[in-house]
């Protein structure tokens, strides 16, 4: 030991040290601190706005007045229930969430086996890219393109013209198509990670044990993708569901979205409670998926 | 390489001129080999020897370049894995993660359309073989890393084919497990009585268990025989390397080796008559329990392994003798003449 004796002054400490010892030992302040900001946006800013969608989902519209009233009624949800226009529409956009859902997945499972089990790993990730590229260029631009290409003068009539056919136009189809589209990389990458995690032994087991083709993928690969398929699903469907752009670009059809856009500047309790719709119905999607196991290696 | 159809019956595995290459590497290079009916048959080598391409290709995961694969006579070389009568044993187990233990055990009778009350019976006396009795309800995931291979034994050996091919079985367990599991495996071999082809880079494993060792190095077979044959009498220095401790010695320009636990450490007045002695200095001491081992630089050159058992020393005190000179002695019949081969000194503790 050096003699500086013990009379010698205690080093100051850095306010940055202070602060690290303060934090020391504490991991509830911790954590405290580091989810402070995420937890707060999440209470304040997400489920704020939807309490705020739900308290003016009671609300009403002044018959005469045309003003918004402030006082508690369940009129709103009783048209919706009771009017056969809300009902169709309602029906008609889970249809066409259920058919765009179904349509990625079989798209997206022979693709996925590709790339995860087959392909060699410099086509693999070459893929993955490929896959993931499209998400980078805007929404809006995409939609466009595709009211392009199905128009009157668009490039699909043009290129079926010669063959006698005619592309399917604006409406209902051209939205399925659309939006199957726009959604495929969103079902392709959890399946691709679902067939990622499946140890290539474990297919050549069954291989051995007597398994043809059809058999392992019913037994063994069919039963340990199918949680993927389900997450996959959940992006798809829910982003289907809530779509208002699509539907207004590639057709005249009435779906949730279009609906409740047209409705809120003319009456916004009525828009609003109408949006609690789709919320409730990806709630009872979720359960239904948690279930099923989508959950278990997301 | 050893005549393989002494005792008259046609071999259960057949290997005729395989060889396998991907792009430029040759993983097995034209090799011949005729395993047993009811043979407990190990290829060892180092990894990268192409022990496990020839598991894969009896398999009938791989296919060869050339070359036939016969199975009990005849010919499977065009035939896919779902039809050859062999079952696998895998490293990491390849267990059904979704499926319980029975039901994975079930797997290959239910493939093959077995009626469910024979299923039940003979997964039962699978698991029983095992020694996992009652566990069929249970999933993979609760299971400790000995029991999935159990698990995946039971799995294998239910279909009763007639060859079971292992690829490093025990490589994923700890010592005091392999051990056991090393004995158990050898005991339901005998009971079942079905051709084990075992693939393993551990040399002990390979001597404790085998009824006949194939070693590989780089694609080819290097020497096939009993277990004490390849360890006693080595057929080049490779060998001599890879099973066992590297002793080779190089004296009147022929190429020797001599096994650590053969040699002797001299004390004065000791007699030399049938002996080859020679003389060296002790570079290093290890002590190891049961033995210690001496390095010794010989005069003559190269470095000489002596394992003495430690019969009456029970502790360091042998620390002190590094650097002194000393003698070694062994029996003449002792010294093996081999071959000298590229690879020598190679590791014998390599993992994969």
């Amino acid at each position: 030991m050096e003699a500086t004796g013990l009379g010698a002054p205690k080093p100051r400490r850095s306010a940055g040290h202070r602060l690290a010892d303060l934090f020391h030992g504490r991991p509830r302040l911790q954590a405290g601190t580091l989810l402070a900001g995420p937890v707060g946006w999440l209470v304040i800013g997400y489920l704020g706005s939807l309490a705020i969608l739900l308290i003016a989902s009671f609300w009403s519209l002044g018959e005469l007045s045309g003003e918004v009233e402030r006082s508690f009624t369940l009129d709103n949800f009783k048209t919706i229930v009771e009017d056969s226009v809300y009902r169709t529409v309602t029906l008609r956009t889970v249809g066409i969430a259920a058919a765009v859902t179904v349509t990625d997945a079989l798209l997206a499972l022979p693709l996925a086996f590709y790339m995860a089990k087959v392909a060699r790993p410099s086509r693999q990730s070459l893929l993955v890219v490929a896959v993931l590229v499209p998400l980078w260029s805007s929404y809006l631009v995409k939609a466009f393109a595709w009211r392009t290409i199905l128009s009157e003068e668009g490039i699909l009539n043009w290129a079926l013209d010669p063959l006698g056919l005619s592309g399917p136009g604006y409406g209902t189809l051209a939205v399925w198509l659309v939006m199957s589209y726009i959604w495929l990389p969103y079902m392709i990458i959890p399946i691709y990670a679902g067939f990622d995690r499946i140890p290539d032994s474990v297919l050549s087991a069954s291989d051995d044990l007597g398994a043809k083709a059809w058999m392992t993928f019913r037994r063994v690969i069919w039963p340990l993708v199918f949680p993927a398929i389900v997450a996959g699903s959940i992006f798809t469907f829910s982003l289907t569901l809530g779509d208002f752009i699509a539907p207004t670009l590639v057709s005249s059809t009435q779906f949730i979205g279009t609906v409740v856009k047209s409705t809120i500047t003319t009456n916004l309790p009525l828009a609003a409670a109408y949006s609690v719709v789709p919320i409730l119905i990806m709630i009872i999607y979720l359960l239904i998926a948690r279930r099923l196991g989508a959950f278990e290696h997301v | 390489m050893e005549s393989s159809s002494e005792n008259g019956s046609r071999p259960d595995v057949h290997l005729v001129g395989l060889r396998k290459t991907y792009g430029e590497v040759v993983a097995v290079d034209r090799v011949d080999l005729d395993i047993r009916r009811g043979e407990f048959f190990t290829m060892l080598g180092p990894s990268g020897s192409g022990k496990t391409t020839m598991l894969r290709m009896i398999a009938g995961f791989e296919l060869p370049d050339e070359g036939r694969v016969e199975l009990a006579g005849t010919d499977v070389t065009d035939l896919a894995a779902y039809d050859r009568d062999v079952n696998t044993v895998f490293q990491d187990y390849a267990l059904f993660p979704h499926m319980t233990v029975g039901d994975n055990v079930e797997y290959g009778l239910r493939v093959a359309k077995v009626g469910k009350d024979d299923r039940r019976k003979r997964r039962a006396e699978a698991l029983e073989m095992v020694r996992l009795p009652g566990y069929d309800d249970r999933k993979p995931n609760e299971l400790s890393g000995g029991q999935r291979q159990r698990v995946a034994l039971a799995r294998a050996i239910v279909n009763q084919p007639r060859v079971l091919l292992l690829d490093e079985p025990l490589g994923a367990l700890d010592l005091k497990l392999r051990e056991q599991l090393q004995i158990e495996l050898k005991q339901i071999q005998r009971e079942v009585g079905i051709t084990f082809v075992y693939v393993t880079h551990d040399q002990e494993e390979a001597l404790t268990m085998s009824d006949r060792i194939a070693v590989f190095n780089e694609g080819r077979i290097e020497q096939v025989g009993e277990p004490e044959s390849v360890y006693e009498r080595p057929a080049n220095s490779f060998v001599a390397g890879f099973v066992g401790v590297s002793n080779v010695i190089h004296r009147d320009g022929g190429t020797f080796t001599v096994r650590p636990e053969k040699v002797r450490l001299l004390a004065p007045g000791d007699p030399t008559e049938g002996l080859v002695v020679e003389e060296g200095r002790i570079a290093d001491v290890s002590y190891a329990g049961m033995v210690t081992r001496f390095h010794i630089e010989l005069e003559g050159g190269d470095r000489l392994q002596v394992a003495r058992q430690n019969l009456e020393q029970t502790s360091h005190e042998d620390e002190g003798m590094r650097g002194e000179r000393v003698k070694v002695a062994w029996r003449r019949e002792h010294t093996v003449a081999v071959a000298e081969q590229q690879g020598v000194g190679q590791s014998t503790e390599e993992e994969t």
